[in-house]
């Protein structure tokens, strides 16, 4: 039998969300990964949370070598992210090899030496659990205790070439100085370079963000660029692979009402069942008047209805609700509603991302609302915006749910936000709320601007709001420059005149 | 494992050898040990040696690193050392044994 000229590089899923599907499957199995980053990085939560999610989703054991903290330190840190080593090392999935500094102990280096008794013990280790990924964390302790950087590089490259031949699956973390520039001190990279994975703790703006980028894998793909990612209490890390998502969500064609038969019509017959829509507007037009139309609409029909308030508290919601004739807290009641209150200050975009899917996965509502968007684009530099509005986006749409978004304009009259800038060609819809000047009175129109796959009425139809809710009128015909605010009025006659003048030309052809 | 026991009940030297076979490397360093002791701390000492080749979890009882290590477990503080042994001047400040002995 001959021997095939190659052995295919296959992945090995880690069970860490978001990353595998960065990593076009997981990390290369049987290799070990260098994990670079800096120090507050997450390199350790990673690394631990490799072990864990192999534990707990592939019943893979896995061996754990600590230079650094103690095992007792780990054990503690990673309880908080629901992770129970002890358990896991009495059942025989988890061990330590505990090379973590003694203070107590004093050492000394007296002549030649090498690495044999952290070979002999990682080699020990991960026969007796049967360990399928192993973790060394992390690499400078090692090269800070021992004055030797020649022979520890070398030692290294032992290492990782027995775990290769162990067929472990390896993740060594390292320290870099500085956020770009070389991967790792000591010149790691190079006895490690088929794979390379860098963690990034940035500052832009005053604000912290955290990236992962995957720099190399050795003959074989992945995603390129550096992802947003958020370590959250109760999970661990969360990678949230925006440009990786797929637009592979399937489209329906079932409508399903605004809540509002006028704006119904307006839209070619309401909403579509997986569509975002987009409601713009400056403060005091009537866009929460309009999310709260669309849920209790759909809680009336007997949804499971979910809103986000980033600017008004729970009561206010609620009275105004009340105002409009929906009694919410009967709803919520039910357990047909949901409302989920915060303060666009009190987390990172990022992990208002994560908290934001884990309410839409648990509670699957057929509605979601946000109200509003705007107000989250103060907490977040403007490139984290946008990758949340796409990261959501495409969320919702894969949740095959319909979402509505309120958006808040910066000036009175006309004008766009941020938001619009950066959604307008994600969303299916966008319904546009204006104020419009008439002969001094300040009226509201309303107009569909866009719905996808759909014909819909092109005008823009003056509204107004009473204790009913919202009440459609009729178009406005004898001004124009709305949606830019600079109003100029045509007398009727002029409109007259030009009707006349189309059907004119009709006529004659 | 082999054990050299001497009898002097006052002050004697518990030492545990760690090595990975039985290289040159490794029979070197006991050598070295071997003299020293004979030396500094004749009739006195007790050397023991764990062979991590055949017994690996021996390891980590004193969270072995590198190899060989001496470990000084009597008289206390333990204390560390790394290496062949070679050098006996360094050797005897590293084990303390002109303070202690």
């Amino acid at each position: 039998m001959t021997a095939p000229l190659f052995i295919p590089i296959t992945k090995l899923p880690t069970g860490i969300p978001g990353f595998d599907h960065i990593a076009n499957g997981g990390l290369p199995r049987g290799r070990t990964t260098l994990l670079s980053g800096t120090a507050g990085s997450a390199k350790t939560v990673f690394a631990a949370q490799f072990l864990a999610a192999g534990i707990i989703q592939f019943n893979e054991a896995g061996v754990f070598v600590t230079f650094e903290e103690s095992p007792d330190a780990i054990r503690r840190n990673m309880a908080g992210f629901g992770w129970d080593i002890a358990t896991w090392e009495a059942e025989g999935k988890w061990a330590f090899v505990d090379v973590s500094p003694q203070p107590d102990i004093e050492e000394v280096v007296r002549g030649v030496y090498d690495l044999g008794g952290l070979l002999a013990r990682i080699t020990y280790a991960v026969q007796r659990v049967g360990a399928v990924r192993v973790v060394l964390d992390s690499l400078g302790a090692i090269f800070a205790r021992l004055d030797n950087n020649q022979v520890i590089r070398s030692e290294l490259l032992r290492i990782v070439s027995v775990l290769r031949r162990m067929g472990v699956t390896a993740i060594l973390t390292a320290e870099r100085t500085q956020e770009y520039g070389e991967i790792g001190r000591y010149g790691i990279e190079e006895f490690v370079t088929d794979d390379v994975v860098i963690l990034r703790n940035l500052i832009e703006d005053e604000k912290r963000r955290r990236t992962i980028e995957i720099l190399k894998f050795r003959g074989t793909s992945h995603q390129k660029g550096g992802f947003p990612f958020t370590v959250i209490p109760g999970e661990g890390v969360v990678v949230i692979p925006l440009s990786a998502i797929e637009l592979k969500q399937r489209s329906s064609n079932l409508r399903i009402g605004t809540g509002n038969a006028d704006i119904d019509r307006m839209c070619g017959g309401g909403f579509f069942r997986d569509s975002i829509i987009l409601v713009s507007g400056a403060t005091g037009t009537g866009k929460t008047l309009m999310a709260t139309t669309f849920l209790a609409a759909g809680a009336a029909q007997g949804d499971r209805v979910l809103l986000f308030a980033f600017e008004e508290s729970r009561d206010q919601l609620f009275r105004n609700a009340t105002g409009w004739g929906f009694d919410f807290e009967e709803y919520e009641q039910t357990g047909q509603m949901r409302v989920v209150c915060h303060y666009p200050e009190a987390a990172s975009l990022e992990d208002q991302l994560i908290m934001m899917k884990n309410e839409i996965q648990s509670f699957r509502p057929q509605r979601v609302a946000i109200d509003s968007l705007s107000a989250l684009e103060r907490v977040s530099t403007m490139k984290g915006f946008r990758e949340f509005v796409i990261g959501l986006t495409s969320f919702i749409k894969h949740q095959e749910v319909v979402g509505l978004y309120t958006s808040t304009t910066p000036t009175l009259l006309g004008g766009t936000s941020i938001t619009e800038a950066h959604i307008s060609t994600i969303t299916d819809s966008i319904i546009l709320m204006r104020y419009v000047e008439l002969f001094g009175e300040m009226r509201r129109g309303m107009t569909v601007l866009k719905m996808r796959g759909s014909a819909h009425d092109k005008e823009i139809r003056e509204f107004t709001i009473d204790g009913n809710g919202l009440h459609i009128g009729k178009a406005f015909r004898t001004i124009s420059g709305i949606l830019s605010g600079q109003f100029t009025h045509a007398a009727p006659s002029e409109i007259e005149r030009l009707g006349r003048l189309f059907k004119d030309s009709s006529e004659v052809e | 494992m082999m054990n050299e026991q001497a009898s002097q009940p006052t002050t004697t030297w518990c030492l545990r050898l760690y090595v990975a076979g039985k290289t040159p490397r490794s029979i070197k360093t006991l050598a070295n040990l071997r003299a020293i002791c004979e030396a500094h701390l004749e009739g006195r000492y007790t050397i023991e040696v764990i062979d991590l080749m055949q017994n690996p979890q021996l390891a980590s009882q004193d969270q072995i690193l590198a190899l060989p290590t001496l470990v000084r477990k009597l008289p206390p503080p333990i204390r560390k050392v790394i290496g062949d042994l070679s050098d006996t001047e360094r050797v005897l400040v590293g084990l303390e044994i002109d303070s202690l002995g």
